[in-house]
């Protein structure tokens, strides 16, 4: 493996993980304040740096240590099976897998750095994200396999190749707005916010300071980042696309669902975990394991 | 190379599983399992089983993440801010581990093992998921019914109130 | 490394579980020394596979049922403890000795 697609994989992220939280704070500012929006997470990075750590008693600094890097280690390992253009970082038979395998990490992570400083509203936050894992978990898997199915291959970018004649998003659209759902309840965005909620003071990330919240918040956005890449060779046809090189379509659209994403996190209502939860089992799964019996009839 | 990452896997898989039990913090514990479990997984993509390996994963996550809930609710000094110690017989526990060590390592090193018959096909996967489809389809059926009945009757056992009953 | 590592290791493992099952007094410890036990069967399980039988996916399907095992052997304990605790606010094995005379 050369050094050349890690670089720029790594860039990449962090390119669109900076333009993701430059976005969320310009749709939280008035049209006024657009331009200092735009320069908001690069002042944020510089605060943070500078700002110091919190001490809470009695915490366990090597779960905190282990809880806050897991969080953008569990995004940036399941980045490296999705393709930018034609090859991924690491290219893996069993990618998707993979991607779900690294994805369930960030529970672990979430919960630990809940747990952790020995603090009650992070304890809460944390909680929460294993109620709200244990309700977006199974459809998420579903949507994952589905593609997976109509593909007939576990591998993102056999996936990705198996969308030449007709985008996935067209024939399994059901399994495409699960997975988009889905999305935002991993990185614990938007109406899935309740883990680092208002109302319990911030959550997960109450306690955390400096560069321990640099960390974690950037662990957060990339996770939103790489769930919105990772659906662009699984239902929106990879590369595919007229014109431009394959590599610059990836992006497109990548930008194009991280966009969605972002907006719809602070357009939507905060939704409730028991409340998700039995929405969650009582349609998202049903509705995926119909998809999935279409798709398999389909490919049958 | 394969060989220092396997024994290095070995000892941290070890290491986890001792330290599950030497440990005072209920979620240290957990997490110990878990680095015991996820090590086997990682070291199952140097056998050529990376779908079983990343499954492992995937699952024992999920797994410790709940047995973490129930780990703290159940003790009495989950952070272990306080040493304890909660165990009996552990004389007799530690005779008896070791015997067991003892006499699968002796069965292990001294059996004479056939010689190996086939070769891994390209896709074990695929394979895996050829043979529970087919040949071993009656081993898939017998898993599922048994989840199905795992999940009904933890439910019934677990549960105090009816399905009418919405608090 | 051959089988004989990934047996040792498996006994490891095993032994480790063993001495957990028999000395830990909450059962919730317990279960742990249990999934250690089956860890130490998913690593014999895969290595016979490996070294011995990769031919046929038998050893694969061994692999598959163990992690179930693993997972329902989980769920079914936490609910027995959650009964338990429910019915006498007791999550110690010294203390569940219902059948005793």
């Amino acid at each position: 493996m050369t050094v050349g697609p890690l670089i720029g994989y790594a860039v990449t992220l962090a390119v669109l993980a900076v333009a993701a939280a430059a976005f969320d704070a310009a749709l939280a500012a008035r049209p006024a304040a657009w331009g200092s929006a735009a320069t908001a997470p690069l002042r944020e990075v510089a605060r943070l740096l500078t700002q110091q750590r919190r001490r809470t008693v009695l915490p366990d600094l090597v779960l905190l240590r282990a809880g806050v890097w897991s969080l953008p280690a569990a995004a940036v390992l399941a980045g490296v099976v999705l393709p930018l253009g034609e090859r991924p970082v690491a290219e893996s038979a069993v990618g998707v897998v993979w991607f779900n395998a690294m994805e369930v990490c960030v529970w672990g992570a979430v919960w630990l750095t809940g747990w952790a400083p020995n603090s009650v509203f992070p304890l809460v936050g944390g909680y929460r994200f294993v109620a709200q894992g244990l309700a977006y978990e199974l459809p998420h898997m579903f949507a994952l396999i589905t593609a997976a199915l109509g593909a007939g291959s576990l591998s993102v970018t056999e996936v990705a190749a198996a969308q030449r004649e007709v985008w996935f998003v067209v024939w399994m659209p059901v399994a495409f707005v699960i997975y988009l759902v889905s999305a935002l309840a991993m990185a614990f965005w938007g109406p899935f916010g309740q883990p680092v909620g208002g109302e319990v003071a911030g959550g997960v990330r109450v306690e955390l300071a400096g560069p321990d919240r640099l960390v974690f918040q950037a662990g957060r956005y990339a996770l939103l980042v790489v769930a919105s890449a990772a659906a662009v060779p699984l239902f929106l046809g990879g590369g595919a696309g007229p014109l431009l090189p394959s590599w610059a379509w990836t992006l497109v659209k990548t930008v194009a669902v991280l966009g969605v994403l972002v907006w719809a996190g602070r357009r939507v209502p905060a939704v409730r975990m028991d409340r998700f939860t039995q929405a969650s089992w009582l349609v998202l799964i049903p509705a995926a394991l119909l998809q999935m019996l279409v798709v398999g009839l389909v490919v049958i | 190379m394969a060989v220092v990452a396997f024994w290095a896997l070995a000892v941290l898989s070890v290491a986890g599983a001792v330290a599950v039990f030497t440990v005072d913090s209920m979620a240290r514990a957990t997490f110990a399992l878990l680095v015991s479990l996820a090590a086997v997984g990682v070291l199952f993509l140097l056998i050529d089983l990376a779908y079983l390996g990343v499954l492992i994963v995937l699952m024992m996550v999920m797994e410790m993440m709940i047995m973490a809930v129930f780990m703290i609710m159940f003790m009495m000094n989950p952070a272990g801010l306080m040493p304890m110690t909660m165990v009996h017989g552990r004389r007799f526990a530690l005779a008896v581990s070791g015997a067991v060590f003892a006499g699968l390592a002796a069965l292990a090193l001294l059996t004479p093992w056939p010689a190996r018959r086939g070769t891994p096909p390209p896709d074990p996967a695929h394979a895996l998921g050829m043979s529970i489809m087919g040949p071993q389809m009656l081993v898939m059926m017998v898993i599922g019914v048994a989840i199905l009945a795992t999940m009904i009757a933890t439910v019934v056992l677990a549960t105090d109130r009816g399905r009418y009953d919405r608090r | 490394m051959g089988l004989e590592a990934f047996l040792l290791l498996a006994a490891a493992l095993f032994a480790v579980g063993v001495y957990g099952v028999l000395s830990q007094q909450s059962i919730v410890m317990l279960m742990m020394g249990l999934e250690l036990m089956i860890n130490g069967v998913i690593v014999a399980g895969g290595a016979f596979w490996y070294h011995l039988a990769p031919g046929t996916a038998d050893g694969q399907v061994l692999v598959l049922v163990a992690v179930t095992v693993m997972a329902l052997e989980m769920a079914a304990g936490f609910a027995v403890v959650t009964a338990l605790y429910r019915a006498r606010q007791v999550d110690t094995t010294d203390e569940a000795g219902d059948l005793k005379g």
